[in-house]
């Protein structure tokens, strides 16, 4: 069962993309990811699952080939980095007003503006707050290695179709540039005609028959009544998604006195600088949430009863920090450590951070 | 020579009278009605019946699909 | 003719011209005379001629006729402005025995969409493109589209359209002849009997080349607004043959059965 490779990340998506059973991929090419597109442009699935791949004319008709596709109750996925998921972001919101599941990888770099290619976090507002307009959520997967790549491709196509909802894989260039091990997925086969009308004949726009009303892909409902209604009906979709698919993993919290939080490759970060606490005496965990929407805010509020304080480190001015802080609601301190700009902290750094910020300049 | 008959029936509620229908028409049969639909709108309807063809001309240029012809040969 | 007469005509076997089933009982939102609701009938019609209504996915603007799926039996997908040819590319290319067709207006394709419809044409998407031009911009109240003739007024415009201020007229329709990807190019009218059946069999044409899959058809309809106009329905005709006609003349404009280059084709 699954293979064993070497491989990067953004090839791992690619590769992904492929054995679970993707219908089509549309992207176009910008740095820290063009390799998803490239290794798909080499494989041909084409040849060999039928998957449809075609280098758009830019992010925006990229999404909205998106669009297209999942309207046709197909696998569809994108992926860009931060400039480029700014232009889809119309796109993104139609896409969760018209409730289309779809799956959306954004290898995060930094900015503003056009930036830095080298790695960043800060759009982290920007894939958990909305982004778009309109009152809108999306899932937001955040793989910390290699594998975590690979797998939360699958893992974003089955939430996507279960809430019918977008789904981001939001990471950075480190993990999308490193090159680890991987256990790839056995092949799966594409849904059939039979099995997208099972799945999501009741929606999808796969042709109007005798036997069935038309099916509109639309975010268009003009009666403010009717819009409200639709909202609240997302509304309580999203409240479902928190109920049911908080995801996050805990590292050294079992008898912690303090608490890092951080997410994707700044958590790998935060592992080796725990490890450096530990080996001071000093009692620090670290809780890395996997879905950064929905949050892992009880998880969060109860760990308020066990530490004293707690880190936000994120390849960022502080972004993840305000769900920290909404989680604890003013129990205990929560202060931020980040880079910005594209450079990545050592775990030496923001162990010194810790200590500065938490622990009192010891 | 074999004549022809026609006739347009106008779904009237559903006319808004723009009179495509009358410019259309080949042989004058249709003018915008003095009276008004639910809607206020001077609806077509067959002013001279006699003279329809039951071309369909009418019907063609009808935006709102709202003229059904019929045709018979006398 | 008595009325006895005419109850004797009315009858379902002498039915020589009916609305299609493919056209709902919708009342359509258009305002009288405009030009949309003839060619939802004609595209109605040839779906229903052509027996693809289990088989058509329309893609709607964002314009007047945003709300198209009301109007035309068959599945939709709503596209953001100017977005309906990446919407389409998608559609075709996942399910590519279904007929797939944009209708957009002269905002939604030739001005914010331009680099969407530019490239799906240069691929030469097998895809069939409705393009309403009627130099206007009819849902937001008669601003200037980029096709509005020189001297125009419109809302945005109110002096006319002048050259030093807003640039010339885009004749898209002529640019995306260029492409290799384009197999037909066509413009049509609808304003008198013998224009709405011309452009129907244009669209049946470019319903029929989805399935040689020899690149897009493309088919402008030079469309009246009267209410943007701000003239009556009849008049509107007639400005539009005087003036619109002139940059923009009814017509094929290319015809090839075989597109120069056709990425489809291996």
């Amino acid at each position: 069962m699954g293979e064993l490779k070497l491989r990067k990340g953004n090839e791992a998506i690619a590769e992904a993309a492929i054995r679970f059973g993707c219908d089509g991929y549309f992207g176009y090419p910008i740095t820290p990811q063009s390799e998803i597109l490239e290794t798909l442009m080499v494989r041909k699935p084409w040849e060999t699952t039928g998957m449809v791949v075609l280098q758009a004319e830019s992010e925006v008709a990229a999404i909205n080939m998106i669009y297209g596709g999942a309207s046709c109750g197909k696998r569809v996925m994108t992926t860009s980095s931060s400039p480029g998921i700014s232009l889809m972001l119309e796109g993104v919101s139609y896409l969760a007003g018209a409730e289309l599941p779809c799956l959306i990888v954004n290898v995060v770099r930094g900015g503003p503006g056009l930036g830095t290619i080298q790695p960043s976090q800060a759009d982290y507002f920007q894939a958990t707050k909305g982004g778009g307009h309109g009152d809108y959520q999306l899932i937001v997967l955040a793989p910390a290695s290699v594998q975590e790549m690979h797998d939360f491709v699958g893992l974003g196509f089955d939430l996507a179709f279960k809430y019918r909802i977008p789904s981001l894989i939001l990471t950075d260039g480190v993990i999308g540039q490193m090159m680890e091990k991987v256990i790839v997925a056995d092949q799966e086969p594409r849904w059939t005609d039979e099995q997208i009308q099972e799945i999501s004949g009741e929606w999808a726009t796969t042709g109007k028959t005798k036997d069935r009303e038309q099916n509109i892909a639309t975010s268009l409902i003009l009666e403010a009544e009717e819009m409200e209604k639709h909202n609240h009906k997302l509304q309580a979709k999203y409240r479902e998604i928190e109920k049911n698919d908080v995801r996050y993993e805990e590292f050294e919290t079992e008898d912690a006195e303090y608490l890092m939080v951080a997410y994707g490759s700044s958590a790998r970060i935060c592992q080796k600088s725990v490890e450096i606490a530990r080996e001071k005496g000093i009692k620090l965990g670290l809780l890395r949430p996997i879905t950064v929407w929905p949050f892992p805010t009880i998880r969060l509020a109860e760990l308020a009863n066990q530490v004293k304080g707690m880190l936000s480190v994120e390849m960022s001015a502080g972004q993840m920090v305000y769900d920290v802080k909404l989680a604890i609601n003013g129990k205990i301190p929560v202060e931020h450590f980040g880079r910005v700009g594209g450079m990545v902290p050592s775990p030496g750094e923001v162990f010194e951070a810790f200590e500065k910020l938490i622990l009192g300049g010891k | 020579m074999a004549k022809v008959r026609g006739a347009i029936d106008v779904d009237i509620e559903h006319c808004k009278g723009c009179g495509l229908c009358v410019e259309a028409c080949p042989t004058h049969v249709i003018q915008l009605a003095k009276k008004v639909n639910g809607k206020g709108y001077n609806y077509a309807h067959m002013h001279q019946p006699e003279a329809c063809i039951g071309c369909a001309n009418c019907g063609w240029v009808c935006p709102d699909s709202v003229i059904t012809v019929y045709k018979v040969k006398v | 003719m008595s009325l006895l007469e005419i109850k004797n005509i009315i009858n379902k076997e002498n039915l020589v011209y009916s609305k299609t089933k493919v056209v709902t009982d919708n009342v359509m939102h258009y305002c009288p005379g405009c030009s949309h609701g003839v060619v939802h009938k004609i595209i109605a019609e040839v779906i229903d001629e052509m027996d693809i209504q289990d088989k058509t996915i329309g893609i709607s603007p964002v314009g007047c006729s945003v709300l198209a799926y009301n109007y035309l039996d068959i599945d939709w997908q709503q596209a953001a402005h100017g977005r309906a040819p990446a919407l389409a590319t998608a559609a075709k290319r996942l399910m590519p025995n279904h007929y797939v067709f944009t209708y957009q207006g002269d905002g939604d394709l030739a001005s914010i969409g331009t680099a969407e419809i530019m490239h799906a044409c240069n691929r030469g998407e097998n895809i069939t493109v409705i393009f309403i031009n009627n130099a206007i911009y009819g849902m937001t109240g008669g601003q200037m589209a980029p096709t509005t003739l020189l001297g125009m007024r419109t809302s945005t415009s109110p002096e006319g359209r002048s050259v030093d201020l807003h640039g010339y007229p885009l004749k898209i329709t002529e640019l995306i002849a260029q492409l290799p990807g384009a197999a037909y190019v066509t413009r049509q009218s609808v304003h008198t009997p013998a224009t709405v059946r011309k452009a129907k069999k244009a669209i049946r044409k470019g319903f029929e080349n989805q399935d040689k899959k020899i690149g897009i058809s493309f088919i402008e309809i030079v469309s009246t607004c009267p209410s943007g106009w701000k003239i009556s329905p009849v008049e509107s005709n007639k400005w539009m043959e005087e003036h619109m006609f002139k940059l923009y003349p009814p017509g094929d404009i290319k015809d090839s059965e075989k597109a120069d280059e056709d990425p489809y084709k291996k």
